[in-house]
């Protein structure tokens, strides 16, 4: 193949699902302009975006191709039933994974801040708020990626290319919207 | 393997230090955030960017770097800056960056114009998207392929390692990026 014929093609597959997850990002943007009053009130609460919109994909994005994986080598069944162990067990592993490294990143957040002598709010307010965005984004995401991968695979679609797409499409909005929900459940229970 | 790959404690026990490695270098570009988080706040079309910059340079990044993982484990690839393969991937990435950036800035501007309203005016906000689009391309191609060839040279499996690690760089890459044109067209 020639450097052009290779360009064209890696172009041709890719485009969609950039164009895709463009619009989820831009999406989750607006939710983020739109929650200025929060990043004002709760100091260090922007320093966790990054940390957990990575940790979104990261936890998420291994499911799906976890469960992607086990799918093709017919070791789990694409029904939606709570008796599969391995299923529950992934799942299971991931939300405690997607939870405890939220807590994680806010703890470490308030102590970088802290070192830096930069403002910061208080440290129950940071991990308050990334524990419930953690266990709630990650329902909310656990959902979205074993429906697609299932009824994905019972279509016949090869479940190792919709799990990407979808998380980076559902992840950053999901992700984001979670974090304002709970900021603003944090703020409402006196936590500011 | 078999066992406990599927085991609840196994799968915590395997991927959680690599995840809190992965949040500590996010959290550095968290805190390049809140040093310019008075702009942002002012700026807010700027705001609706961060997002969609982050999660353009890494997906940039990892479908270069699915590409050329597979291009590799079939004998396809080889490192040198003749080769078609690796190359015609380069152009690709360049291309999709110019193709999405300026959308994304048009998008951006034109959301946060019509629901909140907006400070800058739609060429700078355009010009700010495809700046930092171009340079994050340029960067994924130089961090996807480094990252690529120490997989090959330590002998590593490109899928195990090259995605996760090239994502989270080109996340981290995107703030730094939008930082410094932010700093060049803005303040």
């Amino acid at each position: 193949m020639t450097v052009r014929e290779v360009a064209v093609e890696a172009y041709r597959e890719s485009i969609p699902v950039l164009l895709l997850s463009a619009a989820g990002g831009l999406f989750a943007g607006v939710v983020l302009g739109g929650m200025d009053a929060e990043l004002e009130r709760v100091a260090g609460l922007l320093v966790l975006v990054p940390a957990l919109l990575a940790t979104r994909g990261n936890v998420y994005g291994s499911l799906g191709a976890r469960l992607g994986s086990a799918l093709h080598q017919g070791l789990v069944e694409p029904r939606f039933s709570l008796a599969d162990h391995r299923v529950n067990a992934a799942v299971a592993a991931a939300l405690a994974n997607g939870v405890l490294v939220s807590g994680v990143a806010a703890v470490l957040a308030v102590a970088l801040l802290v070192a830096l002598g930069r403002p910061s709010a208080p440290l129950l307010t940071l991990v308050g708020i990334a524990l419930v965005a953690g266990l709630v984004s990650g329902v909310l995401l656990t959902i979205a990626v074993v429906s697609v991968v299932f009824v994905g695979y019972r279509r016949g679609l090869n479940p190792d290319t919709l799990a990407g797409p979808v998380v980076t499409t559902t992840g950053d909005v999901v992700g984001i919207a979670t974090l304002l929900a709970a900021t603003r459940l944090v703020l409402a229970l006196g936590g500011g | 393997m078999a066992a406990s790959e599927w085991r609840v404690r196994g799968i915590v026990r395997r991927m959680l230090p690599v995840l809190v490695v992965l949040t500590a270098i996010e959290l550095g570009s968290g805190l390049v955030l809140d040093t310019f988080e008075s702009t942002l706040l002012r700026y807010p079309s700027l705001l609706v960017l961060v997002p969609v910059t982050i999660g353009m340079a890494g997906n940039l990044g990892s479908i270069l770097a699915a590409r050329l993982s597979t291009a590799f484990h079939l004998g396809l690839l080889s490192f040198d800056p003749t080769d078609d393969r690796l190359a015609g991937n380069a152009v690709a990435t360049v291309g999709l960056a110019v193709t999405v950036f300026p959308l994304v800035g048009a998008g951006a501007w034109a959301l946060q114009a019509v629901l909140g309203g907006t400070r800058l005016s739609p060429t700078l906000v355009v010009a700010v998207a495809l700046t930092s689009g171009v340079t994050l391309a340029v960067l994924a191609i130089a961090v996807t392929t480094l990252t690529t060839y120490a997989a090959y040279r330590f002998e590593l499996d490109p899928d195990d390692v090259v995605i996760p690690v090239v994502t989270n760089v080109c996340d981290v890459l995107g703030v730094l990026v939008l930082f410094g044109v932010v700093r060049l067209f803005v303040v």
